[in-house]
């Protein structure tokens, strides 16, 4: 069941728009569902966006279009030349520059009437709730299931909407968390994953449009409830399927026993976030795996040396077409059923992209009784850092 | 009485890469247990070592959450779509 919207911005004294502002938002204000009041709630309106990649992209540059008075833009990272397929907001000069400085500096080209403010941090449970105690609504476009907890929580405590959005290849998932009355992220997914079980995104991969249309969604939902009309999507979790295109709508109820926002909650204030998601550090580490390994510089030495190394590459097809090491292809998931095609009394070097499956299939292949096989650190990214730099990194 | 199951992309891999499977089935318990009788490694992702589903994958019948019906005994009838639904967290980098 679709809840009707609330309006949740703050109450203002009422404002004017200038002649200039009337011009440029003249599709708003021809329509009676917008109008110069729905105009004036967009500019009294204060919304923090959490991450200013994929999702981000298009809901700075949608909100900061649409006249939102104030944007927040959180984010530490900085622009990454893998980020440009997807990242729209991000030009190739800006490679290297912190990426909220960027976006703040684009939006406020975008919209010179606006107040868009970077702030060029990592959210943590230290500083979360002050960050947000100056926006009405807080929208999560991150990456990681730490600081979706974290962003969820905050914002419980402070009764502050969260527009959720999340993706994965070509899938999305939208919803509102956090309205009078709503579910929360928790009443959804009461844990995260355990590390390793869910391959991430820079794992995973995205294809560069779905984030441009699941932050489209957000940005849509996002101006529905500062407008407080229409049906919001409090209550229902939107899935698009961007290869089938589909869409799916499921039911979301509030779990009243929810640990943070139930009758009986235990959770009253920001927890450690990592070590509930069971992760330390920024990104997810591979299982606890210590398996022999070589380096790509001892590797190249042992090969020059004229040393029999059996190469076994445990990527994907289409990641073999990119680059290889002229390794023997089988893909970890095909490993159990193809182990016969290995020589156990060969020595043998195993390797990946970045050295986290490879290490699984030594594991693997070690208990299944081979006694010669080394796990090549840091993958073929390593490689192509430290011994061979016209084989290209992706 | 068949009851399709939808298979979310990140746990395709786990299934032979299907996006969809077909069984008959009268519960939802019945079909995820064919399904990852079929498919073992899915069975380690869907649920704990005691049996259980995981916490971070919610199974919908036709669009209503079974943690708020039977949970696996919800029962199910012919063309009916259950949906393995695992959260995801991508979206920045």
């Amino acid at each position: 069941m679709a809840s009707k919207v609330q309006t949740v911005t703050s109450t203002q004294a009422p404002q004017t728009l200038t002649n200039e502002e009337i011009l440029r938002y003249s599709r708003h204000l021809i329509m009676p569902e917008v109008g110069m009041d729905g105009q004036l709630k967009l500019k009294n309106a204060k919304v923090l966006l959490i991450g200013t990649g994929g999702l981000g992209a298009p809901l700075g540059l949608y909100l900061a279009a649409a006249g939102v008075g104030k944007l927040g833009l959180v984010d530490f990272d900085v622009v990454d030349f893998t980020n440009l397929q997807r990242q729209v907001t991000f030009g190739t000069s800006d490679v290297g520059k912190p990426k909220s400085q960027v976006a703040q500096a684009r939006l406020s080209n975008l919209n010179p009437d606006i107040q868009v403010q970077a702030f060029e941090t990592k959210l943590t449970s230290e500083n979360a709730l002050e960050l947000f105690k100056d926006f009405d609504i807080i929208v999560d476009g991150t990456d990681n299931f730490p600081t979706r907890y974290l962003v969820n929580d905050a914002c419980i405590l402070l009764g502050k909407p969260n527009v959720y959005g999340s993706i994965f290849r070509f899938e999305g998932q939208v919803t509102v968390f956090g309205t009078p009355g709503g579910p929360c992220y928790r009443c959804l997914y009461p844990e995260p994953p355990p590390p390793g079980l869910v391959p991430s995104c820079a794992e995973g991969g995205v294809l560069g449009v779905l984030p441009g249309i699941v932050g489209s969604i957000q940005a849509m939902e996002t101006i529905k409830l500062i407008l407080g009309s229409g049906d919001s999507l409090a209550g229902r979790l939107l899935l698009f399927d961007a290869l089938g295109m589909k869409f799916r709508e499921f039911k979301l109820r509030k779990n009243p026993a929810c640990p943070i926002c139930g009758d009986q909650r235990t959770i009253h204030k920001l927890i450690d976030y990592y070590e509930f998601c069971g992760v330390r550090g920024e990104e997810a580490p591979a299982p606890d795996l210590h398996v022999p390994e070589i380096t790509p510089r001892e590797f190249k030495a042992r090969l020059d040396r004229g040393d029999d190394l059996f190469v076994l590459d445990v990527r994907e097809p289409h990641e073999y077409q990119i680059c290889n090491l002229q390794g023997h292809l089988i893909p970890l998931g095909e490993l159990p059923r193809r182990v016969h095609e290995l020589d156990s009394s060969r020595e043998i070097v195993a390797h990946c992209r970045g050295g986290k499956r490879s290490a699984e299939a030594v594991d693997f292949l070690r208990k299944a009784g081979f006694k010669k096989i080394l796990n090549l650190k840091g993958g073929i990214l390593a490689w192509s850092d430290e011994v061979d730099s016209s084989v290209p990194k992706y | 009485m068949a009851v399709r199951v939808m298979i979310p992309t990140p746990l395709r891999v786990y299934a032979g890469k299907r996006d969809s499977a077909e069984f008959r089935a009268s519960t939802v318990g019945e079909a995820l247990a064919q399904l990852t009788g079929e498919f073992d490694d899915l069975r380690r992702h869907l649920f704990t070592d005691e049996g259980n589903l995981r916490s971070f994958v919610n199974v919908y019948v036709n669009g209503e959450d079974i943690r708020y019906l039977s949970k696996e005994e919800t029962p199910t009838k012919d063309g009916d779509t259950i949906s393995i639904i695992p959260s995801i967290a991508g979206g920045s980098r």
